[in-house]
């Protein structure tokens, strides 16, 4: 089998979190009661007129300064035209050759992936199936909801500058990073706030020309996007060895089976018919308006990492996880302001605590701890008053119960014990109560001492009632056994 | 018609107490029950709510209370404008039983201004046409001469004036559709600066070319109905964002520079006695001192043109959405394409249907530089021949049509002929700008003619002014 070069293009829709509709004043909200946000201009009723939000124009302003866009002086609106009964005005508004942002770009782990553009946009209502396999053309009848019919979008389109699958959930994922530390969009793949279509072609060398382009739709997660890529990579690699012709079309992917599937064509071919939106004006963002969105963007993920990196001394995967998690990373951040040591900090969260998050389906800002008080019981682990295992039986009673650390040590006794004379005193003592074991230590081979070592150092633990400093204990149990 | 008040002074009569609204109203729905059969202007007649509406404005004078510069006075709306629960209909069999579930700016303003909306009136199918005829409720009749057309798209609402139901209506001109109407019935029509009417609630037809605009019998009444409408509109995103200055009551001309387009005035098509009215006019004017010269816009002559191809291929954007899913008419069919197909075939007329096809292709893959794109440069052309044209000149002269009402039926079968009725209006609705028609003499057959009085965008005070005058000449 030959090997190919693989060259990826990603379509990013992202839905925005505005409080109200690109050309309206109703809400933008998930979840409603089917056709209960709509009015005469997102319903596209005869004699209504849209009037663009300024908010949408602010957020790809943000996205602009985020994605190292140019924002020419002016951009205009088109008519995509094309007949679908979820579309309620039979074209979508969009942009289409003079978008708001063009000629942007992010690194991702090192590389440059280029931006050609992002243009604002209208969604379009959500159509049921009902009865037939759940496809338009063989439903008995189909449900509209027009709720999401004039959403704002943002379509963030790369160029072909991606080499692989892991390279593009890469990129996806930075992007996701960005959009939600911009705060523009709540970047949920699996709730549809960011669609994401991926355009594939295999050539046998990085000098041919692109090869015929597929484009894959309907994967709902990171991991759907790379297992569709590899799929799709694998069906072209295939075609092409047994030199079968590869068409240009738009494949489904398939979830539960794994593989693309192809679509039927969109009705009327793509002769969308676009022309100049007649009842918009142009618009041209002015410079106070370029001026906010260039202050007004915060510390973007890749230069948070870096930071984290050097001011925390922590690993680049943690760095990953806690700027990736925004509400995780805020919570790190209060905590080590509150006195933690930031590497300390890191570890509980994207231990322990991410674990507890995982688990009950919460979220930082819902932990009944504190900042303050993880800060707490990072210094009272540093400090020796708790050991490890102490000091996670304190976490659970802290996750569990608004109780500061302190006060669960002070409370249940938990100190561990320190002081070398006392837990001298306390070797003393268990072993004088145990000379078989150290009888059957001293005869033993390896293994059998290797064992009677653990019994010893576990009633040492117990008899201390747990709170015996481990690495003191074993130190002294070493030195009475003369080993 | 002669001897019926007119807006200001109904409007005076009922602020004062001297009449009743209800009574104003009561005699235009009389006027409209005597000849409503022969002419066929109305589409609706709102009698119960216009007579609700006279007696709550009653109530209000009899309080104390001012009901606004046009109480009391009834209004026809072209029935392309969208009032809250009434049939809103474009003439059109694709929005059967329609009711908009909103209120159109204009008519909003026409309420709190006090006016009675009592008619919704006849129109070429969206607007579509220039003479009633390609109604799908069937055509209306010039009241002068009811074997004649009473111009378009806006017929109704000019005949609803010129027969006396009403001293004001509102229409919609999108190449003509007030201007050319008002010429055929003798009434005043006023086609405003693009973007100075709000346009939310109007039935689109070509975006970027239609404008609302009063039909009146007097110049004064239609600067009244203008002042009530126009201004900027949060709801229309082309709305031009300044206040309008008012237009003012002047009616001296003397010093203003008049020109006469050669390109619409003497070429062949313009009948003799059309030209002659214009020429009347223009000595009229100089004879009250103002200057007057021919002038040439030549990129007029490419007006038309342009106009064919832009217009439809906005409307076959705009009309998309009459598909059967959400309103209107349906034709079921075996699944949503069939159904789309099935309904707008049902439900749209011939002439509705040829411009969607003209400009869906004028729009297409391939064909768009040499259409659509070529016409938009035709149309920069003409905004810059007109504003050469208005550095010498304060406002235009020309005909408002090329000839006096035609007989129904007569341009039917031509589709290019009827289209060459609006050639003098088209190139206004191009560049922007504002015109309007006097009625100024009459033709052979004894029929209104009109002549336009052209100015440049936001010209609308020295546009009345010239109006003013020539409606003094008559």
């Amino acid at each position: 089998m030959t090997t190919y070069e693989t060259v990826i293009g990603l379509e990013v829709h992202v839905e925005l979190s505005t409080r109200t509709k690109l050309f309206c004043g109703c809400a933008n909200e998930f979840g409603a009661e089917p056709n209960t946000h709509v009015c005469p201009v997102c319903l596209g009723l005869p004699g209504s007129l849209p009037v663009l939000n300024r908010t949408v124009v602010e957020f790809a302003l943000l996205l602009g300064v985020a994605l190292n866009f140019d924002v020419p002086p002016s951009s205009i609106f088109h008519r995509k035209n094309y007949f679908y009964p979820d579309m309620p005005k039979d074209f979508q508004v969009s942009q289409f050759d003079e978008p708001i942002c063009v000629d942007g770009w992010i690194d991702v782990a090192g590389e440059r992936i280029g931006i050609e553009r992002a243009h604002m946009e209208e969604d379009t209502g959500k159509t049921t199936h009902m009865g037939g396999g759940g496809r338009i053309h063989d439903a008995d009848y189909s449900l509209v909801d027009y709720n999401r019919a004039g959403i704002p979008l943002l379509e963030i389109v790369s160029r072909p500058d991606m080499g692989s699958a892991e390279q593009a959930r890469g990129y996806v994922s930075e992007l996701r990073a960005i959009l939600a530390t911009i705060g523009i969009s709540d970047v949920k793949m699996e709730e549809g706030s960011m669609r994401v279509d991926a355009n594939v072609s295999l050539r046998a060398n990085s000098t041919d020309a692109l090869g015929t382009k597929v484009e894959i739709k309907n994967m709902n997660s990171l991991r759907s996007l790379g297992r569709a890529i590899d799929s799709e990579i694998e069906r072209q690699s295939v075609m092409l060895d047994s030199e079968e012709v590869i068409i240009q079309e738009t494949r489904h992917w398939d979830e539960v089976a794994g593989v693309t599937h192809g679509m039927r064509s969109k009705e009327g071919s793509s002769d969308y018919r676009y022309f100049p939106e007649p009842d918009l004006v142009p618009v041209a963002p002015t410079d106070e308006m370029r001026k906010v969105a260039r202050e007004s963007v915060p510390e973007l993920p890749a230069s948070k990492r870096e930071r984290l990196i050097s001011d925390w001394g922590i690993g680049p995967s943690d760095a990953r996880i806690l700027v990736d998690d925004r509400a995780l990373c805020t919570y790190a951040e209060a905590a080590v302001a509150a006195g933690g040591s930031g590497k300390d900090v890191t570890n509980w969260c994207t231990g322990e605590i991410l674990g507890y998050l995982n688990e009950q389906g919460s979220t930082p800002e819902a932990l009944i701890l504190r900042p303050e008080g993880l800060a707490e019981l990072v210094a009272l682990l540093a400090d020796d008053t708790l050991s490890r295992s102490l000091a996670k039986d304190v976490l659970e009673e802290c996750l569990a119960t608004p109780v500061m650390p302190r006060e669960v040590v002070e409370r249940r006794g938990l100190a561990q014990m320190n002081d070398e004379g006392e837990l001298a005193a306390l070797v003393d003592e268990v072993l004088g109560r145990n000379e078989d074991a150290i009888a059957q230590w001293k005869a033993g081979d390896e293994k059998a001492r290797k064992k009677k070592r653990g019994f010893l150092m576990g009633e040492l633990m117990k008899t201390s009632g747990s709170k015996g400093n481990p690495k003191v204990l074993n130190q002294l149990l070493d030195e009475r056994l003369g080993d | 018609m002669t001897g019926a008040m007119t807006a200001v002074e109904t409007a005076a009569a009922v602020r004062s107490g001297d009449r009743s609204a209800r009574s104003v109203v009561e005699e235009a729905l009389a006027a409209i029950s005597e000849r409503e059969e022969e002419l066929h202007a109305c589409n609706t007649v709102l009698a119960d709510a216009a007579i609700a509406r006279a007696d709550a404005i009653d109530a209000a004078v009899a309080h104390g209370e001012d009901p606004g510069p046009l109480a009391g006075v009834p209004i026809a709306l072209k029935d392309n404008l969208c009032v809250q629960g009434e049939l809103t209909t474009c003439s059109s069999k694709i929005l059967e039983g329609w009711r908009p579930p909103y209120t159109a700016t204009v008519v909003e303003r026409l309420l709190a201004a006090g006016a009675i909306p009592i008619a919704k009136t006849n129109l070429d199918e969206f607007a579509m046409g220039s003479s009633t005829e390609n109604s799908a409720f069937g055509p209306t009749r010039n009241p002068h001469d009811k074997a004649r057309v009473p111009g378009g798209s806006s017929g109704g609402s000019a005949a609803a004036v010129s027969a006396g139901y009403v001293p004001l209506a509102l229409g919609s001109d999108t190449g003509g559709s007030i201007r050319q109407p008002a010429a055929f019935c003798g009434v005043v029509g006023v086609k405003p600066t693009y973007g100075r009417v709000s346009r939310y609630g109007l039935i689109a037809f070509a975006s970027s070319l239609d404008q609302i605009g009063p039909f009146a019998t007097t110049v004064d009444d239609a600067a009244l109905l203008m002042e009530t409408i126009w201004g900027p509109d949060q709801m229309d995103s082309t709305s031009i964002p300044s206040r309008p200055d008012p237009i003012g009551a002047g009616s001296d001309v003397s010093g203003l520079r008049i020109g006469i387009i050669e390109e619409l005035t003497d070429v062949e098509g313009i009948a003799p006695e059309v030209r002659a009215s214009v020429e009347r006019a223009a000595s009229g004017l100089e004879g009250s001192g103002a200057h007057v010269e021919r002038v040439s816009i030549p990129s007029c002559a490419y007006g038309l043109s342009a106009y064919y191809l832009i217009a439809p291929a906005e409307a076959s954007s705009n009309l998309a959405r009459y598909d059967g899913v959400r309103y209107g008419l349906r034709v079921d069919g075996a699944d949503v394409a069939e159904m789309n197909a099935k309904t707008r075939a049902a439900g749209f007329g011939a002439e509705v249907k040829r411009r969607i096809m003209l400009g869906t292709y004028a729009l297409s893959a391939g064909y768009y530089d040499a259409y659509y794109g070529q016409a938009q440069k035709v149309r920069t052309l003409i905004i810059r021949d007109f504003a050469q044209a208005y550095e010498r000149f304060d406002v235009l002269l020309s005909p408002t049509a090329p000839t006096e009402a035609f007989k129904l039926g007569a341009k039917t079968a031509d589709p290019l002929a009827m289209y060459m009725s609006d050639v003098c209006t088209i190139p206004t609705n191009l560049a922007g700008h504002a015109a309007m028609s006097v009625p100024f003499g009459t033709g052979v057959e004894g029929l209104p003619i009109g002549v336009q009085v052209l100015a440049p965008a936001l010209g609308e005070s020295v546009m009345f002014t010239v109006a003013r005058a020539v409606e003094a000449l008559r």
